[in-house]
């Protein structure tokens, strides 16, 4: 378990899609201002653990859980807490990028417009995009509709819109699966970057990435009729050179998943 | 690569590490025979061979360099390769340390061998066997095995200073002796040399199954 404080927590964490379980009492500590990827064959239940974080389990209507979330060690499902709220502060970034058919200032805009934002919002959006690596790349035209970018951009634009409602964790499903080795890259050097002050968790299926990239590394799996538990979990560098759990090693060596 | 085909090319790396053992082994217990018996061709043959030896190692470092950019390997692969590539290493100055036995027999001549020849075939039985030991601790990924190995060392050491002793106080009564006493000398730390480089192969022993890659004499298990 990671020895730094943690932002987030799962205790006993168990996600059912009607009366399937997806995800089975799963405890996890996720550090703050740390990067920690989530790894596992698929189906595992890697992306429905990312989505408790934020609550966006609940927009899928035959989707429940038992077990507690805890973010700063507040229980993340009480009654009083809105969810929408919560996805402000725990954002996230998609598979696909998606931007809205909007420009690219509009894209970045448009979070903190909704949130009541007052102060300068030419300056909201600039520090969002230096901080996504994307402002040298757009400074000259972000009127331009953000459809016309690449899709490296694309993604990290849709960091920066996260970032302008001033998140704290970033929740990543995958965001680099749909992009070249290049713009691979961009993204991973933002994150690195963007740990110095937010904490990170992403899913990837990508394990030198995860090896690359992240700091603590959960291993999930299936095994028989116990749908997505959470096998293993350390420091990126012990779970990638000397696994403890023959599970892990069996998975990060391909001989099986 | 598939993963089969990666497992077989793991497989085959391990086994061109072994026939590198053998022939380190073959070219130590050659030199000595060679030293003992003033076989001048024999030792001859030793230097020329170490050729061989040194092909083999940067031919295991080639290919383990092939499988690192190819495969990107994590885990018990990772270690196997990275550990193979100091092994191998290893192996190569062993025999390194049989060619110095061999120059050296080389550079005595004609002359007869006598003290401490008794003393420096101990040291070398020594060598041979921990070399052995350490290699099929690899094959059967003992730690406990591996970690005897030190034990080995220490009796190594104690039979050099004593052969060093007895050289040095030859040297001191009879000065003649002085020029062939300084050339075993040389065998003793080549042979001190090979047990020390067998300790070291013990050691990746114990990283490869642990992980450890600073594992310690009271380190049974190696956890770390």
């Amino acid at each position: 378990m990671p020895s730094t404080e943690s932002i987030l927590r799962t205790d006993n964490l168990s996600v059912y899609y009607g009366t399937k379980r997806a995800v089975t009492d799963v405890s996890l500590d996720v550090p703050s201002n740390q990067i920690t990827a989530i790894i596992g064959p698929s189906g595992c239940g890697k992306s429905t653990l990312l989505r408790c974080f934020n609550r966006m389990n609940e927009l899928i209507p035959t989707a429940s859980t038992t077990g507690k979330v805890y973010f700063h060690g507040e229980d993340l499902y009480a009654e009083h807490v809105d969810p929408a709220e919560i996805r402000f502060q725990i954002g996230m970034v998609f598979q696909r990028p998606n931007p809205f058919p909007k420009s690219i200032f509009d894209n970045v805009a448009f979070g903190p417009k909704i949130n009541g934002f007052k102060g300068d919002m030419a300056e909201l959006v600039e520090t969002s995009l230096v901080r996504a690596a994307l402002w040298d790349e757009v400074k000259d035209r972000l009127n331009a509709s953000a459809l016309s970018l690449s899709g490296g951009q694309q993604q990290r634009l849709c960091i920066a819109r996260t970032l302008a409602v001033k998140p704290q964790v970033i929740l990543m499903d995958e965001p680099c699966s749909a992009l070249d080795p290049i713009a691979t890259l961009a993204i991973e050097e933002v994150m690195r970057e963007l740990a110095e002050e937010y904490s990170i968790v992403i899913v990837t299926h990508n394990m030198q990435q995860a090896a690359r990239v992240s700091h603590y590394t959960a291993f999930m799996m299936t095994e028989e009729s116990r749908t997505g538990i959470l096998a293993e979990y350390g420091e990126s560098r012990q779970i990638f050179t000397n696994p403890r759990d023959e599970r892990t090693e069996a998975y990060i060596t391909g001989r099986f998943g | 690569m598939l993963r089969g085909d990666f497992d077989r090319s793991l497989m085959e790396l391990q086994n061109g590490l072994l026939e590198l053992g053998l022939l380190v082994e073959e070219a130590i217990v050659k030199s000595m025979d060679a030293l003992e018996r003033r076989d001048l061709t024999a030792s001859f043959e030793v230097v020329k061979d170490d050729e061989h030896i040194n092909r083999l190692r940067f031919k295991l470092e080639e290919s383990s360099i092939d499988l690192i950019a190819t495969q990107q390997p994590l885990a018990i692969d990772l270690r196997t390769l990275i550990a193979v590539l100091q092994i191998a290493v290893e192996l190569e100055r062993m025999g390194d340390y049989a060619e110095g036995i061999g120059k050296v027999s080389m550079i005595i001549g004609d002359e007869q061998v006598f003290e401490p020849i008794d003393d420096l075939k101990r040291m070398s039985n020594y060598g041979i066997e921990m070399l052995r030991r350490s290699l099929q601790a690899w094959v059967d990924r003992d730690v406990e095995a591996a970690r005897q190995i030190w034990d080995d060392d220490d009796k190594v050491d104690s039979l050099y200073r004593e052969v060093c002793r007895d050289l040095f106080s030859g040297m001191s009564r009879e000065p003649k002796r002085i020029e062939r006493s300084t050339h075993l000398l040389w065998v003793a730390h080549d042979l001190e040399r090979i047990a020390d480089r067998a300790t070291n192969i013990a050691e990746r022993v114990i990283f490869l199954v642990t992980g450890n890659t600073s594992p310690d004499k009271t380190d049974a298990t190696g956890t770390g």
